[in-house]
């Protein structure tokens, strides 16, 4: 961590508690999107743009990357990348079964 | 005093201690299994029958994974509060806090539990269907990760703290910075995993 001093660290904790409460609302709103009717895409796309909100709040302040060396910064960002290639696999897969390609 | 270097100094070619640097890709590795997972999962769902995921998965409980959801978030910032109170000097809301994180670690995997014998009261297994084993496999690894989790944790709680509190304070920190790291990626996971498996 960059900030170690007492009162840093007190300003850190109020911080904590907001992220906290964030992420009990948007936990919430996650549940109460589920029940909307819509299509499963928009309901994919709204679920999974909760989730990455909640998990940029999780990484960017619980775990401190918004202040986090460049070291760890590249090593998460060849992982993205990686991770994105995983995920994009069965997408590659479904386009070729239905010789879109 | 350890002959090893940069266990709490920085690195010079990095700028980060070995248990930080360490830790961050031991994380990067874990987004790569669970990746790979959450890819399969995205196969099978596009390859399933029409209607497949969704039959299944109206078997699960969503209110008590929205229980085990606000349980982990809430031992998430009670983990972080943890290491703040050793930042602050003050060793008993650091038991008390770590204390309280191991408390929810347990009551997750006992809504878990719950959870997994309701289903196999009914017949549903692994085996079942696509779906149910997608989702046994996601949830018993994330299980799993929560369990070494607490292992960890208790070590912490232990009275081996107090003597590491006494004889080198900052070691400890960095220990519990470095475990609560490990612990908000656990969460982290379970963040994606609610939505896709329980609610889509």
């Amino acid at each position: 961590m960059s900030t170690d001093s007492h009162g840093s660290i007190e300003d850190q904790v109020k911080v904590y508690i907001n992220v906290f409460a964030s992420l009990i609302v948007l936990t919430l709103v996650t549940v109460a999107v589920s029940y909307l009717d819509i299509s499963f895409i928009e309901a994919f796309f709204l679920a999974m743009t909760i989730a990455t909100i909640k998990g940029g709040l999780v990484l960017g302040f619980f775990m401190h990357l918004i202040s986090e060396k460049q070291a760890i910064i590249w090593i998460l960002a060849s992982t993205v990348i990686a991770f994105m290639i995983l995920m994009f696999l069965p997408l590659v897969s479904m386009t070729d079964h239905t010789s879109l390609w | 005093m350890s002959s090893i270097p940069y266990i709490l100094e920085e690195r010079p070619d990095t700028g980060l201690n070995n248990a930080r640097l360490g830790i961050w890709i031991f994380i990067a590795s874990e987004v790569m299994l669970f990746g790979g997972l959450f890819s399969a999962y995205v196969f099978l769902r596009i390859a399933a029958p029409e209607g497949d995921f969704d039959y299944w998965g109206s078997k699960l409980n969503v209110p008590m994974a929205t229980l085990n959801t606000l349980m982990l978030i809430s031992s998430s910032v009670t983990m972080i509060m943890s290491w703040a109170s050793l930042k602050m000097k003050q060793f008993d809301k650091y038991k008390m806090y770590l204390g309280l994180t191991i408390l929810f670690g347990i009551a997750f995997l006992c809504v878990k539990y719950i959870e997994y014998t309701s289903k196999f009261s009914h017949d549903i297994y692994p085996s079942s269907s696509t779906f149910m084993g997608i989702y046994f496999t996601l949830t018993g690894l994330h299980v799993l990760h929560i369990i070494g989790g607490l292992v960890v944790l208790l070590y912490f709680w232990s009275p081996v703290s107090n003597r590491m509190w006494k004889e080198n304070p900052d070691l400890l920190a960095n220990r519990i910075e470095v475990t609560g790291l490990y612990w908000h990626f656990v969460d982290l996971v379970w963040i994606f995993l609610f939505p896709i498996l329980y609610l889509l």
